[in-house]
């Protein structure tokens, strides 16, 4: 039996350091088989509740449930053995490793007769890289290099995919590649959860979308609802008028 | 109870040459976070200069210009201060392990150095002979250690007052800001590496008058003097003082040379001499675990550093242990 | 001039290879400089020294391998000291540089191993004396091999052994999943995390290994000349040159480094004689931090 929902995370405060909060009680839910985007202004946590839901963040209040298995306390290396993958925004390659040994070493996790298999489905899904088998990553162009990171990530055959803003750095024409490929992976069943930035190509492709501010929900609903809203666009989205900025961007 | 009186007195003065050698230490680590693990060698540096420059004529080595022990002292500065500016030219760009590597090889060379270059040094026999401040004073060794007592006290007492005021100078502050946030230091467009090299090349001066102070007190140097082990003293006494303090600095050296002072004495006294060795190097083991219990259990020191720094006394260099790698947004 | 120095400079060069292999991965790998692996290779050395007297004092002298000064009991010991050593290592961190690693200062770190370094040679010369010791007291005649060169069989395996470990390691690195982690981690922590690789276990990993190579070193230097608390320690200067030379996290470059350090020492000696080698290491680390400071064969900047 299945749970109801791939992903839940319910009033979630997470920060890097005790007493200072970036997400201040946000509460997202990720049904099987959904796109789900985290939009929100710069500063806004998103990326930070990500991190935290991947475990790289601590929480200190909140619930974290994969399926039906409460993943707060997680350590964040045994998050790919429960199923959930992670793309980070960048350094998201080992870029000393040739593409080859990156597919490899993420899939360490399956069962040793599976893993070639593993790696002929990733270069067959991503044909592009099949070519540079052999080339060290950081000689990938920054499109390839977000390829082999999502690559790596289904490795593990992942019940949910998360993906902090990939399309950040590409250009639009492949913007548009990465994102067919996520709608793609989707089909073939894989739950997704992204942040992103560039909100129209994010609504384009999910189902549903949470609007961050303040570390809090701001407002959630059907993407296509959403990107019709004329006031959320221009408040939130950065689709229209200007930024409207809330905080600034978070201090590093 | 004279005996005494001038023991506390000789005890002292080797006690405070430590705590100078604790501030220069202070004003590279402490106050700018550099990392020096060659503290002997600049130290040595100080003592043969000094010596070499002091010392009447002699037959078997070079030098023996018979100048002034005031004028030894502040070329060693500038011998030592220039060394250490050699060192930062080179690696203060650099990550803080590279500059830990340089200033070990230093040391280690001007060990070899020491030893070999008979000519210069005296090899492993040294140099003797090198003038004490005083000397007429030593038929009666209480006067003979009060005098040195009184002029090593205001050597150190006026090189606190500089480092005081130098620390809470807008120099200090700058200093402080490149320890405690390099980025955010080099924003506010000071050049970050000059600020450093300063620092850096001070403190191999101040480590160097150390050293020529020693010299001149004991009256005689040999390499032994400059082995690692002495760089690990000086390091034990700053982390026990509280790195970032010039006060905790001199309280570091004085506890820490007593508690040497006191095991050294007590195994001379009740180990039998066919043991001594070993001892000896128990002692060691002690003091080295003693340091990293106190890195362990109290990382800021007995004194600590006072609140006109703030609050992170190791912040700098910090490359993220692997473990505490933090992700950011 | 002879070219005995060649010989001499590559064998030294080996072991001063070696030694920089572990250095290397430690500090790929967590991130300081190490100043307690010169000691590690003392230790290796007085250990396999306790092992093979404790097995030949319970069954007796054993046959040496002909023409080498060892039989059996070395190789039995060696392998026992290098886990030991790994062991010794593994304690240090635990007991040490785990609780400091939580406080995420690296450099204070490096003090802690500067502290620990003179405690762990110290606590060697209260146990065995600074009186050196030997493994054998057998005298290894030298055999001329061509161009004037002579070697020691001794010196002969063990060149050979440093090969194989030096070739074992790479497969490890490039060939084994815990090798790949070790890469993984040394490049990207956070993202080894993310691809769920235990970054625990590989800093484990990486003390037993670094611990076994030093031991490794700490063998091969006992047998050929001889084995005092110092020896280790005195060996730290080489080891910084070679890591820095080949690049830091690169097991081929500390390989070259060293035997670039061991030719150029004996080199030295050669041209202005023996009493300044040590300071050679220093002339190369110095040289090689002005012009070039990631090193040969390095993939970060410092």
């Amino acid at each position: 039996m299945t749970a109801p929902v791939a992903l839940v995370a319910r009033d979630i405060e997470a920060g890097y350091e005790p007493g200072l909060p970036i997400v201040k009680g946000a509460t997202i839910t990720v049904g099987h088989g959904e796109i789900v985007a985290l939009l929100g202004p710069n500063g806004a946590g998103k990326s930070t509740l990500m991190k935290a839901i991947a475990g790289l963040v601590p929480i200190s209040r909140g619930a974290v449930l994969l399926g039906d298995v409460d993943i707060t306390r997680t350590a964040a290396h045994r998050m790919v053995r429960r199923g959930l993958a992670f793309v980070p925004q960048t350094e998201n390659v080992f870029t000393t490793m040739s593409v080859e040994e990156n597919l490899v070493l993420a899939g360490h996790i399956a069962p040793a007769g599976t893993r070639a298999a593993r790696v002929a489905a990733m270069l067959a899904l991503f044909p592009d890289l099949a070519r540079q088998r052999r080339l060290a990553a950081g000689r990938l162009s920054g499109g390839q290099r977000q390829m082999l990171a999502v690559a790596r990530a289904l490795m593990i055959e992942p019940s949910v995919l998360m993906l902090d803003e990939p399309s950040a750095g590409l250009s639009p024409k492949l913007v548009g590649e990465v994102f067919a490929k996520l709608s793609e992976i989707r089909a073939s069943g894989v739950t997704i959860l992204l942040v992103e930035q560039n909100a129209r190509a994010a609504l384009a492709i999910a189902d549903r979308a949470y609007i961050l501010a303040d570390g809090r929900n701001r407002h959630e609903g059907a993407a296509a609802a959403l990107a019709a809203d004329p006031d959320i666009a221009a408040h939130y989205l950065g689709l229209g008028g200007a930024d409207a900025g809330v905080g600034g961007r978070i201090a590093p | 109870m004279i005996d005494l009186l001038g023991y506390g007195a000789f005890f002292l003065v080797n006690a405070l040459i430590f705590g100078v050698l604790c501030l220069g230490l202070n004003l590279q680590w402490g106050q700018t976070g550099l990392f020096n693990v060659g503290v002997a060698g600049f130290a040595a540096i100080g003592a043969y200069a000094s010596a070499i420059l002091t010392t009447p004529e002699a037959a078997e080595r070079i030098g023996g210009f018979g100048w002034p022990i005031l004028a030894g002292w502040l070329a060693a500065m500038l011998i030592a201060g220039a060394a250490a500016a050699l060192v930062g030219l080179a690696t203060l760009r650099l990550r803080a392990d590279y500059l830990a590597m340089t200033t070990f090889g230093i040391a280690v060379t001007i060990q070899v150095v020491a030893l070999n270059a008979t000519a210069l040094t005296g090899g492993p026999f040294g140099i003797a002979f090198i003038p004490r401040p005083f000397a007429s004073l030593a038929e009666t060794p209480i006067a003979f250690n009060a005098a040195n007592l009184a002029l090593t006290a205001a050597v150190v007492l006026g090189l606190f007052l500089v480092l005081e005021t130098l620390t809470r100078s807008p120099w200090g502050r700058v200093l402080r800001a490149i320890r405690e946030d390099e980025a955010a230091a080099a924003s506010l467009g000071k050049s970050v590496n000059f600020y450093r090299l300063q620092a850096f090349a001070f403190g191999g001066a101040i480590m160097g008058l150390a050293g020529a102070m020693q010299a001149h007190f004991i009256g005689f140097i040999a390499p032994d003097n400059y082995l690692s082990i002495l760089t690990f003293q000086v390091w034990a006494m700053l982390i026990v003082g509280g790195s970032g303090n010039n006060r905790g600095a001199l309280i570091g050296a004085v506890v820490v040379w007593a508690l040497w002072s006191l095991s050294s004495l007590a195994v001379g006294t009740f180990v039998a001499p066919a043991f001594q060795a070993r001892a000896a190097a128990l002692q060691i083991v002690a003091i080295g675990m003693a340091l990293a219990v106190i890195l362990l259990v109290r990382p800021r020191g007995l004194v600590g550093e006072r609140a006109t720094v703030s609050r992170d006394v190791e912040a700098l260099h910090d490359e993220g242990a692997p473990a505490h790698e933090p992700v950011r947004d | 001039m002879s070219l005995q120095f060649l010989a001499d400079g590559l064998f030294a060069g080996a072991l001063i290879g070696l030694g920089a292999v572990g250095l290397t991965l430690t500090y790929s790998i967590l991130r300081f400089s190490n100043f307690t692996h010169g000691d590690f290779i003392s230790w290796g050395a007085y250990l396999a020294l306790g092992v093979v007297s404790a097995l030949t004092g319970w069954i007796g002298p054993a046959a040496r391998f002909m023409p080498f000064s060892f039989g059996w009991p070395l190789i039995v010991g060696g392998l026992f000291a290098m886990a030991l050593t790994g062991l010794l290592a593994l304690a240090l961190d635990a007991a040490l540089f785990k609780p400091l690693r939580r406080t995420g200062h690296g450099i204070v770190m490096v003090i802690a191993s500067f502290g620990a370094s003179l405690a762990l040679r110290a606590m060697l010369e209260f146990l065995f004396t600074s009186e050196p010791a030997y493994f054998s007291r057998a005298i290894q005649i030298a055999i001329p091999i061509g161009f004037g060169i002579r070697v020691t069989p001794d010196q002969a395996a063990m060149m050979g052994l440093a090969l194989v470990v030096v070739i074992a390691m790479h497969l490890l690195l490039t060939r084994t999943h815990i090798g790949r982690s070790m890469r993984a981690v040394s490049e990207n922590p956070a993202l080894a995390r993310v691809v769920g690789i235990d970054v625990a276990a590989v800093i484990r990993a990486t003390w037993l290994i670094g611990g076994a190579l030093a031991c490794v070193s700490g063998i091969m230097l006992g047998l050929t000349v001889q084995i005092r608390p110092q020896m280790g320690f005195d060996l730290l200067l080489p080891l910084f040159a070679a890591a820095i030379l080949g690049g830091i996290g690169s097991v081929w470059g500390a390989i070259i480094g060293g035997l670039i350090v061991g030719i150029a020492e004996a080199g030295a000696v050669q041209v202005i004689g023996s009493e300044y080698r040590s300071a050679v290491a220093f002339v190369l680390l110095i040289a090689m931090l002005l012009v070039r400071p990631r090193g040969l064969f390095g993939v970060r900047e410092g």
